[in-house]
C-alpha cells in the first residue's frame, strides 16, 4: 500500500515497522511529529521526556534491557543530550538503539544552523541519512538492523525540508523484533575508567568494521550517466542536485554517512572529470573527500549558510541566474509572527514593559516573541534553560559595575521543566538575586500544544500526576513570602506581583498561570468578546499599546475584531474611558 | 513535466488543509508528488507557504524564484509579497481578503490600498476570488480555503476526479455540507 507521508511521518512508520518498542522524545521543531506519530502505533510506548537527555537516557535504559528503542529531538536537543550519547557509543546496545537528529539548516524554527552530522565522527556512531520520505521509513529500520549487528547506537540525521516535506511511500507491515534477553555486563556497562579504556578500544575496532560496511552498504550507490561532472551528495541536496543537473551528471548518492565510504568515493572520482560535494551547512563530505587527496569543489562555491535550493545551487555551480521575474512597486509590510490574541504572556509582558531598567533574559518558547515590537521586553534568549542561569550571570555583573537595574528570567512551564529548575537552585544557593517569572499556560505551546509534566496526561493520553511548580519552587528554596501566583488576565494582580519582584533584593519567583487561549478546551469554553463603545471612544490607543492582533486601527476608528478577540479583557482594563466591554458571556 | 505550485498565506488561514487535500488528489489522478510546507513560529499569525510539485518523477520539492506555474494567494498582501515565485505566464489566483498584519496595527506600516490594481496589470494570468465573502454566503468565512481549492482545481484543468469526496474524506461530518457548496462555488469561478 502506498501512502503520502511526511518525512516524520515516514521516520515513525519506519520504527513501527522495525519492531521499535520504546520510544521518547522533547518536542521541538522540525522533530515533533516523529513522537506525535509514534503515539498513533499502540504496539510502541511513547513518552514526552523532561528533555531530551531524558529522552535518550530512557532508550538507551530500554535498548540495555534488550528492547528496540528510538529517541528523536531536533539538532539543538542533541547539545542537551550529548553526555549519554558519547558514552553509549562506549556501551554499546543490546536492543537496538536510534537516535534521530532533526537539523533546521535556514533556521526556520531554531536558534543556530548547527550541522550535527559532525556529532556522528565525534561520537564515533554510525550515521544514516534519508533523502526523501521513503527513504526515511527504510532507513530507521536499516538503523536498527546496523544498530544491533555492529553493536552501536544509530544516529539518523534528517533536516527540516526532509521532515516537513511529503511523498510517497510504500508501507510494510511490523516485524516484531521482542525484548532481547539481558545479562549483567559490568565489563559493557558500567563505564568505571577502567572498562572505559577498553571500551574504547572496541569502539575504535568497530569504526575500522563500519568503515568496511560503508564502502559495500546499498544505501551508498553510485548512479553512473554523463561523467564530465560527478556530484557528490546526501539527504535533501542529492534531490536539489538531481532536479538541477538530470542525467547530465553521474552521481554518488550516500545514505550511510559515517564512517564515509573512503574506496566508493576514490572510485567515483577517478570515473568522473569534475567533482562537487553539494551540501548544506558545513563542508562535512567535502572536509573527508579533500583528505583522501581527491580534488572537489564545494564550499568556495557552495554557501554555508542558509538551506539550499535547486535555484541556489543552479547559481553557485552553473553561474545560472532566474530571468526576469514579476515585481510590484507596492511595499509590502513585514508579517512577523506575534503572540496571539487572548495570549495570556501578553498582560505579564505589559506589565513588566513599564520598568526601563528591567533587563530580561527569555527562554525558548512563545514568550520569545516578548522581544518584538511594540512589547520589546527580552533582552537575550540563547537556549532552553538559560533565561534563569543567563540572569543569575547578569544580576552579578550588573551588581559589580554599580548598574541600577534589576534582572528578571522568564521561562515557559515545559521549558521550566526542561532544564530550568536546576537553573533555580543555582539561584537560591547563590543568593541570585534576581526574578524569576515561570509563564505556565498548561502546555508545550509553540510545537503545536504538546503535553508536559504539568499538564497531567501524558503523550498516548494516560491521565498522571500533575507535577507541582509551586512545589519545585519552594523546595528549590524560594521564601514562601517571595512566591507570587498571579492570573495574567488579572492585570491589577500582575503589576503588584511584577513590582514586589522588582522591589525584592532576594531571589523572587511569579508563577503567572493562565492556559494557553489556543487550546481546543479553552476555544470550547470561550464566552464573549470585546467590541470598543464608539461613542465614548478618545483614540487613545492605550488599548493597542501591547499589541493584539485582533485590536485595529481601520477609518479613525478603534475596531475589535470580534473573530480573532478571545476575550481576555486586558484592552478592557487598559481603557480609561470605559469604552471597551466584554459582550456575548 | 513537472508542474510546481505555490499556497502563500497567512497563519491561520487553511493553506494546510488545502495542500492536503490538492496532494492527495494529485496521488489518485497518478502523478509522483512532494509537497513541503515549513512550519513553527510563523503560525503565530506570521507569512506561511506551502509547495507542491507533482509529475512523473519529483526530485527536489522545493520551488525557487519565477518557478510557480499557479500560486494561490490566501490575502492579497502576500500575493505581492511571494510574487517574484510565480513564473512569467503562470496563474495567479488571488483571495480578495485583507488581513492587517501587526506593523500596521501598530501604525509602524502601512497597509497598500492598491495591491490587486497592482497584480491585475503585472500579472497576464491572474483571478480575483471573492473567497471569504463566497464562503461567508454559504454559512461561514472559514470555508474560503475550499472555494480556493476548487478555483485553483479547475485552474490546473484537475476536474475529472471526485474532489468532493476528497473533501469529505479530510473534514469531520458536520462540515461537510458547507465545504462541498464552498468546493462548488470555486469550481464553477
Amino acid at each position: 500500500m502506498k501512502s503520502l507521508m511526511t518525512g516524520n511521518e515516514a521516520l515513525a512508520r519506519g520504527a513501527w515497522e522495525a519492531g521499535c518498542l520504546v520510544a521518547a522524545a522533547y518536542p521541538g521543531t522540525p522533530s515533533t511529529e516523529i513522537l506525535e506519530n509514534l503515539a498513533t502505533y499502540p504496539e510502541v510506548y511513547s513518552e514526552w521526556s523532561t528533555n531530551e537527555k531524558v529522552a535518550l537516557e530512557v532508550a538507551a535504559g530500554a535498548a540495555i534491557m534488550g528492547a528496540r528503542s528510538l529517541a528523536a529531538m531536533k539538532h539543538v536537543g542533541l547539545n542537551v543530550a550529548a553526555d549519554p550519547f558519547f558514552t553509549m557509543a562506549y556501551t554499546g546496545v543490546n536492543g537496538g538503539l536510534v537516535v534521530i537528529s532533526a537539523d533546521d539548516p535556514g533556521c526556520h524554527s531554531s536558534q543556530n544552523e548547527q550541522d550535527n552530522r559532525n556529532y556522528a565522527p565525534f561520537a564515533k556512531v554510525a550515521m544514516l541519512e534519508p533523502s526523501d520520505s521513503q527513504e526515511c521509513k527504510d532507513f530507521v529500520i536499516e538503523a536498527f538492523e546496523l544498530s544491533e549487528r555492529f553493536d552501536t547506537p544509530v544516529l539518523v540525521r534528517v533536516t527540516t525540508r526532509i521532515c516537513h516535506s511529503k511523498g510517497i511511500v510504500e508501507l510494510g507491515e511490523r516485524r516484531e523484533a521482542g525484548v532481547r534477553e539481558y545479562k549483567k555486563d559490568v565489563k559493557k556497562y558500567v563505564v568505571v575508567p577502567a572498562h572505559a579504556r577498553e571500551r574504547h578500544v572496541v569502539v575504535e575496532e568497530r569504526l575500522r568494521s563500519l568503515r568496511e560496511y560503508s564502502n559495500a552498504s546499498p544505501l551508498n550507490r553510485i548512479e553512473w550517466a554523463d561523467r564530465g561532472t560527478g556530484i557528490i551528495a546526501s539527504g535533501i541536496t542529492y534531490q536539489h542536485a538531481r532536479e538541477v543537473f538530470g542525467d547530465g551528471a553521474s552521481y554518488l548518492k550516500l545514505g550511510f554517512t559515517h564512517p564515509l565510504p573512503d574506496q566508493t568515493i576514490e572510485r567515483f572520482a577517478a570515473g568522473v572529470d569534475r567533482l562537487y560535494v553539494i551540501e548544506e551547512n558545513d563542508p562535512y563530505m567535502e572536509t573527508f573527500v579533500k583528505s583522501l587527496g581527491i580534488d572537489c569543489i564545494g564550499k568556495e562555491s557552495i554557501p554555508a549558510c542558509n538551506e539550499l535550493s535547486p535555484q541556489i545551487i543552479r547559481k553557485s555551480l552553473l553561474s545560472d541566474e532566474p530571468g526576469p521575474l514579476y515585481s510590484v512597486d507596492t511595499a509590502v509590510p513585514a508579517r512577523p509572527p506575534v503572540l496571539c490574541a487572548g495570549c495570556p504572556h501578553r498582560g505579564f509582558f505589559y506589565a513588566i514593559s513599564k520598568y526601563k531598567d528591567v533587563v530580561a533574559a527569555g527562554d525558548i518558547g512563545c514568550y520569545t516573541l516578548g522581544m518584538a515590537p511594540p512589547i520589546g521586553v527580552t533582552d537575550s534568549v540563547i537556549c532552553m534553560g538559560a533565561s534563569i542561569s543567563g540572569a543569575i550571570g547578569m544580576a552579578k555583573a550588573a551588581e559589580r559595575a554599580g548598574r541600577k537595574i534589576k534582572v528578571f528570567g522568564l521561562i515557559g512551564d515545559s521549558t521550566f521543566f526542561h532544564s530550568g529548575i536546576t537553573g533555580l537552585i543555582d539561584a537560591v544557593y547563590n543568593r541570585g538575586n534576581i526574578a524569576v517569572a515561570i509563564l505556565d499556560n498548561r502546555v508545550t505551546a509553540m510545537t503545536g500544544h504538546q503535553e508536559n509534566p504539568g499538564t497531567g496526561v501524558t503523550l498516548m493520553g494516560e491521565v498522571t500526576t500533575q507535577v507541582d511548580i509551586e512545589g519545585i519552587v519552594e523546595a528549590a528554596g524560594i521564601k514562601a513570602g517571595n512566591i507570587r501566583i498571579i492570573d495574567p488576565y488579572n492585570l491589577a494582580e500582575t503589576e503588584k506581583a511584577v513590582k514586589e519582584a522588582y522591589n525584592s533584593t532576594e531571589p523572587f519567583a511569579i508563577i503567572s498561570r493562565r492556559e494557553c487561549a489556543l487550546l481546543k478546551d479553552v476555544q470550547r469554553r470561550k464566552r464573549g468578546y470585546c467590541v470598543v463603545v464608539s461613542d465614548k471612544c478618545k483614540k487613545c490607543k492605550a488599548c493597542m499599546r501591547p499589541g493584539c492582533p485582533a485590536i485595529a486601527f481601520k477609518d479613525g476608528e478603534v475596531v475589535i475584531d470580534a473573530s480573532s478577540c478571545n476575550g481576555c479583557t486586558l484592552c478592557l482594563q487598559l481603557c480609561k474611558f470605559n469604552a471597551i466591554v466584554k459582550v456575548g458571556e | 513535466m513537472v508542474k510546481s505550485i505555490l499556497l502563500v498565506g497567512v497563519g491561520g488561514q487553511g493553506t494546510i488543509l488545502t495542500s492536503k487535500i490538492l496532494s492527495a488528489g494529485l496521488v489518485e489522478l497518478g502523478f509522483d508528488v512532494k509537497m513541503s510546507e515549513i512550519h513553527g513560529m510563523s503560525q503565530r499569525g506570521g507569512s506561511v507557504s506551502t509547495q507542491i510539485r507533482y509529475g512523473d518523477k519529483v526530485y527536489s520539492p522545493s520551488i525557487g524564484a519565477g518557478e510557480a506555474d499557479a500560486m494561490v494567494a490566501f490575502e492579497k498582501v502576500e500575493a505581492a509579497r511571494w510574487l517574484a515565485y510565480l513564473n512569467r505566464g503562470g496563474t495567479l489566483i488571488v483571495n480578495d481578503q485583507e488581513v492587517y498584519p501587526l506593523p500596521v496595527l501598530i501604525e509602524k506600516e502601512k497597509y497598500p490600498s492598491d495591491v490587486l490594481e497592482a497584480l491585475k496589470s503585472t500579472v497576464e494570468n491572474v483571478k480575483v476570488v471573492a473567497a471569504s465573502s463566497i464562503a461567508s454566503g454559504l454559512g461561514n468565512a472559514r470555508a474560503q480555503n475550499i472555494v480556493l481549492l476548487g478555483a485553483l482545481v479547475n485552474a490546473l484543468g484537475l476536474k475529472d476526479l471526485d474532489w468532493e469526496r476528497l473533501v469529505r474524506e479530510h473534514l469531520p461530518p458536520r462540515l461537510h455540507d458547507l465545504n462541498v457548496k464552498a468546493l462548488q462555488a470555486g469550481l464553477s469561478l
